[in-house]
């Protein structure tokens, strides 16, 4: 007996039998595939997905509604917790985006050690998503690898700054400490090490029978409909369009160091793994021509912006000015020109954009993330229709989402 | 005694002190060029639509245009200038200042790298037409900001919340709303399990188990030497340990304690 105040699940307003031959079938939010809290509606004939409506919505934080109501700076380690894989990406999007709100130069050896850590994260995400990926689709030692490398890659963040997953390593302005003694080795004996190991997965699953039957021709997103939908970074150029925000919009030293984008028009699952392959070698690419660049950097790691950043911890504690202006700085926030920018990055997922309103109070007006596993979610109901229940997972999990990210 | 007065269309934390004579600085407007990408795309849109107001910000082009014609604009710089992907789509709320939104449309033109934020400004009760036609990517931003802002979208093949439950009352990310949440919000899981008349039975402070009250100085940080509720805390503090026990003497089953001596520490990573 239910009465009408009381608790009434939405699926049951759902109608699972049916007079013809359609089943519909309830995929998640507490699914092991679904890569978090993903609910997925499937209407089935047979085999065969006929629709698919995601619902999504269960781990709403309400992030944008928080950072109307923090200063700028307390925000920033929140942004840790949207995509927290690659927590840096979304601390650097932040952070960028409030600088050039501001206008704010940040110092050589802060851009070097950020593009490090950016880089190291993509190394991160990218392997965790291979591992989960192949763990989806069924090859388990694959998982244990990758993992063994993240760990390593985790523990040099680790060094760095404290965390293993929500960094908050990027600031508004600069990053707050230098490289630890040591650390670059490290970084050079990991990266120099990573294109072995990414051989070994290569071997485990490029040419396997059975990773191929199951990857190939699943997922197949054409290049209107990746457009169409907003698709960016890998799910873009694995449909044959070569854009990546790194070269096209260049930030931080991008435009200084070589690199190549992969592109595929394979379109489907088996192509956009290639490219995660093939971008973590690219990575590792990166870092070693940074470890090189570190050396001829000045000391400052800080923007030089009284109104806006803290002075250096030497100066705070020994002049009154710098003193004064840190603590109207903590205690009130940092006040931005009035204005709104919106400036996209490339994390690892794709296009991470920051749209902010500022009216030049100490809290931003309106704050949009622009997620790209929000996107690249919503495509699953255009994506899934027709293909059958068992590639669903593959192909969510070639969409690489993240659930911190698109509930938000 | 008389409440101080607080005014209810922006409820948002405002800055503790702003001096008086202070002036925000503003990011600049730049004129659009005579010449380039974007002096074009800003020719073809004012060829058919009224273009309220353009300029340059932070090397973007922004476009503000009429409500009504968002769809006729969007048309042509897809269609004519190839912009080819819409980024993002949302609204700012300007319901205390203006009576209504801001919606945005963030475009990116794949070809030359260049991003043009097409604005409009809603009225509270007016509706903004779908621009799902044209980038299938609106499907579900529409339906956010619907859902989180409250702006009506007409046309649009299935405008349902998307990240609130479908019984949700009111818009979150609306100016009016508090973060805590408002009476509806606080009370839902309690109003839906339960029923309203649980409320009293329940009570504010068993609603949530997850609730801080931060004015009470009594219970918290005392961890290992709680006190009762209204008991004063220093005696507490003198006694070695209050009987509250968080795990066994002998240890948990299956677990093992780790012990230095039997550990192994490397010195570094293999």
């Amino acid at each position: 007996m239910q009465q009408t105040n009381k608790l009434r699940p939405f699926f049951e307003n759902l109608e699972f039998e049916r007079d013809d031959n359609h089943m519909v079938i309830n995929f998640g939010p507490q699914h092991p595939s679904a890569h978090g809290q993903l609910r997925l509606i499937l209407e089935l004939d047979g085999e065969q997905v006929v629709r698919a409506v995601p619902d999504i919505g269960y781990l709403h934080r309400g992030m944008e509604k928080m950072a109307e109501n923090m200063i700028y700076n307390e925000f920033l380690p929140t942004t840790d917790r949207t995509d927290y894989i690659a927590a840096t990406a979304n601390n650097y999007g932040f952070a960028l985006a409030v600088e050039r709100l501001i206008g704010l130069e940040v110092p050589r050896r802060a851009q070097v050690i950020r593009t490090m850590l950016l880089e190291l994260n993509r190394i991160i995400s990218h392997l965790f998503w291979l591992a989960t990926h192949a763990l989806d689709v069924g090859a388990m030692s694959v998982f244990l690898y990758c993992f063994r490398e993240r760990e390593f890659a985790m523990d040099l963040m680790e060094d760095y700054c404290g965390a293993r997953l929500t960094h908050s390593a990027v600031r508004i302005g600069g990053v707050p400490l230098d490289l630890p003694e040591g650390w670059l080795g490290a970084l050079a004996k990991f990266v120099n090490e990573l294109p072995g190991n990414i051989k070994d997965y290569e071997d485990l699953l490029t040419e396997n029978r059975i990773w191929r039957m199951r990857l190939e021709g699943v997922g197949v997103i054409p290049p209107e409909m990746a457009k169409s939908w907003g698709c960016t970074g890998i799910m873009l150029r694995g449909s044959g369009i070569e854009y990546d925000i790194r070269k096209e919009e260049p930030y931080e030293l991008y435009d200084e160091l070589e690199f190549d984008i992969p592109v595929t028009d394979a379109c489907d699952s088996y192509g956009r793994y290639k490219l995660y392959i093939e971008e973590m070698r690219q990575s590792a690419r990166i870092i070693q021509q940074l470890i090189a660049m570190y050396d001829d950097t000045p000391p400052e790691l800080m923007a030089h912006a009284p109104q806006y950043i803290s002075a250096p911890k030497e100066d705070i504690m020994t002049q009154n000015y710098s003193l004064m202006q840190h603590f109207v700085l903590v205690t009130q926030g940092m006040r931005p020109p009035v204005g709104e920018v919106y400036v996209p990055t490339e994390s690892p997922k794709g296009e991470l954009g920051f749209y902010i309103n500022s009216q030049g109070e100490p809290y931003p007006y309106r704050l949009k993330m622009r997620a790209p596993s929000f996107w690249h979610c919503g495509i699953l109901q255009d994506l899934l229709p027709g293909t059958y229940i068992a590639d669903i997972v593959t192909i969510i999990g070639s969409t690489n989402i993240v659930f911190g990210e698109i509930d938000r | 005694m008389m409440r101080p007065y607080t005014p209810k269309d922006n409820v948002q934390a405002k800055a503790y002190y702003t001096d008086r004579f202070w002036v925000a600085p503003k990011v600049p407007h730049e004129p659009v060029p005579q010449e380039g990408v974007y002096a074009e795309d800003l020719a073809a849109v004012s060829a058919k639509c009224k273009v309220e107001d353009a300029y340059i910000e932070r090397d973007q082009l922004v476009i503000h245009i009429d409500p009504n014609e968002n769809i006729a604009a969007l048309k042509i710089l897809k269609e004519e200038r190839w912009y080819e992907m819409l980024s993002e789509l949302s609204a700012v709320d300007f319901l205390a200042e203006r009576g209504g939104f801001e919606v945005f449309y963030q475009i990116l033109n794949l070809n030359t790298a260049k991003r043009i934020r097409v604005k409009c400004f809603v009225k509270e009760e007016q509706a903004i037409e779908s621009v799902n036609p044209l980038y299938r990517s609106a499907d579900w931003a529409e339906r956010e900001m619907w859902d989180l802002m409250g702006v009506k979208v007409n046309n649009h093949p299935y405008l349902k919340r998307l990240i609130m439950p479908d019984d949700w009352e009111g818009h979150p990310l609306r100016k009016s709303y508090p973060l805590q949440g408002d009476e509806f919000a606080q009370w839902y899981e309690v109003d839906k399990i339960f029923g309203k008349e649980a409320r009293d039975i329940i009570g504010p402070e068993n609603r949530d188990p997850a609730r801080v009250d931060r004015y009470d100085t009594e219970r918290f940080a005392r961890l290992g030497h709680e006190v009762p509720r209204g008991a004063p805390a220093e005696e507490a503090m003198k006694s070695e340990e209050t009987p509250i026990q968080y795990q066994e003497d002998e240890g948990v089953f299956m677990i093992e304690k780790l012990s230095e001596e039997r550990s192994k520490v490397l010195e570094r990573r293999k």
